[in-house]
């Protein structure tokens, strides 16, 4: 049965063999042909090169702002860097100023107070000489009167000076 | 023609009543229904290449506009479509139909550059032209209903006898007398070039052929064979395995009109480096 089939086609003829309908596909397809090739040529891929190549400038113009700004970046970075150990060193600095000028502040300080307590110490000193002395000299006049009563005590009319070289000679010892 | 196709007419009927009767048992059943759209187990599988006339049952001149003219300006409408309002917008970040026409762009043009070198460039909107035709022509035909214009070697051999005149005309431009050098193999034997001339020069000759045979083949064929399927669904008890076997053939179609759009764009390029570098 398909044998008889294709037998009856071979026989109609296959419709791509008629060629009586030629010159109308020639003649078509030429128009169509024309008609993609101008409309590809003027119109469809100027346009689409076109937005390609905006397309990998952009990408490329927006790498190298990427990369330019990765570069102020670091530079930025740097700087602040910078600004931070200067700001530790001036620190620094003014810390140790400040102990300085304490230190010096001290030091004159403790001068002042020193000199104030050896001129009180002097003063002091001085005073305890002072006593001591009129000690000393009250001790030997107590000593005579106490040596005259002691003399006179015991019935013997002392004579003064003998005693006050006896006291005398005795404060010495 | 109208005497032509009334003899068709006639003719199926009485194919229909042959195929009835083959069938038996089988078909009795189906002869039932199938009376009445004239004849049960059908084999047309080459009506849907007739060129007829889109209005009319006239004659078909040169002028007349046919199915052929229909399905022709939808292909050129695709294009359109795809490639000029689909980029209308120009856009840096493109739209979802401007991204597949610079697809097509890209890979067409890349082809072009990869094959011909940059000075095949300057041919680049020709095989664009013929790419995005074929392609488009055969996927519109592979819509039930539709007109397979590719499928007519009056159409593939315009092609393809485009493209090798185009060729052979460029070629003796570019080179003059030297693009017979072609058929000369300067690095052959020189008691075997002679012979490996005549060889090239059949080859050579044979190259338009084949060009167009190959689509015009590919395309037929595959839309016969989804017909002969198509008929068998007719009987119920193969409709299923039937219905398979379009679904298949048609993955294999779609498969096919891109593949033939491509290998066509392709050997066009290759010819044309022959054109451009006719030294081997």
């Amino acid at each position: 049965m398909a044998t008889a089939d294709v037998a009856q086609e071979v026989e109609a003829g296959m419709p791509q063999l008629d060629f009586s309908t030629f010159p109308n596909q020639i003649f078509w397809l030429l128009i169509a042909l024309v008609v993609i090739y101008l409309v590809l040529s003027r119109i469809a891929l100027p346009r689409i090169s076109g937005v390609l190549a905006e397309r990998s400038g952009t990408i490329s113009n927006d790498l190298a702002a990427a990369e330019d700004f990765k570069l102020r970046a670091t530079e930025a970075e740097a700087v602040y860097e910078k600004a931070l150990a200067d700001a530790r060193t001036e620190s620094n600095r003014i810390g140790d100023e400040a102990r300085a000028v304490a230190q010096a502040d001290l030091d004159a300080a403790l001068a002042e107070a020193d000199a104030k307590i050896a001129t009180q110490t002097a003063a002091a000193e001085a005073n305890i000489a002072e006593i001591r002395a009129s000690a000393t000299d009250n001790v030997a006049i107590v000593a005579k009167d106490v040596a005259q009563a002691l003399v006179a005590a015991m019935g013997t009319n002392a004579d003064q000076v003998a005693i006050d070289a006896a006291v005398a000679n005795r404060m010495k010892g | 023609m109208a005497s032509h196709t009334a003899t068709e007419t006639t003719e199926a009927a009485t194919h229909g009543a042959e195929a009835t009767a083959a069938h038996g048992g089988d078909a009795v059943a189906q002869g039932a229904d199938a009376a009445h759209d004239a004849g049960g187990l059908v084999f047309h599988p080459l009506d849907q290449f007739i060129v007829k006339p889109l209005f009319g049952d006239g004659a078909v001149h040169w002028y007349t506009p046919t199915n052929v003219t229909l399905w022709l300006a939808l292909a050129v409408l695709c294009v359109v479509l795809l490639f000029v309002v689909g980029s209308r917008g120009r856009a840096t970040i493109p739209s979802r139909v401007q991204s597949v026409g610079e697809l097509f762009y890209g890979f067409t043009h890349k082809m072009v550059e990869d094959v011909c070198g940059k000075e095949g460039l300057k041919y680049f909107p020709y095989v664009m032209t013929l790419f995005v035709f074929i392609l488009f022509a055969n996927f519109l035909g592979l819509l039930p209903m539709s007109f397979a214009t590719t499928s007519h070697i009056a159409v593939t051999a315009v092609l393809g006898f485009g493209v090798f005149f185009g060729v052979t005309i460029l070629g003796f431009v570019l080179n003059g007398p030297s693009f017979l050098k072609l058929f000369w193999m300067s690095e052959a034997p020189l008691f075997l070039r002679p012979i490996i001339a005549v060889i090239e020069l059949i080859s050579y000759f044979v190259r338009p052929v084949s060009h167009s045979v190959r689509l015009a083949g590919n395309i037929t064929a595959g839309h016969a064979v989804m017909k002969v399927f198509a008929a068998f669904a007719g009987l119920a008890i193969v409709s299923p395995v039937s219905i398979l076997a379009i679904t298949a053939i048609y993955g294999l179609e779609v498969l096919v009109a891109g593949i033939q759009a491509y290998v066509f764009a392709i050997l066009t390029c290759v010819y044309l480096k022959d054109a451009l570098h006719p030294a081997h």
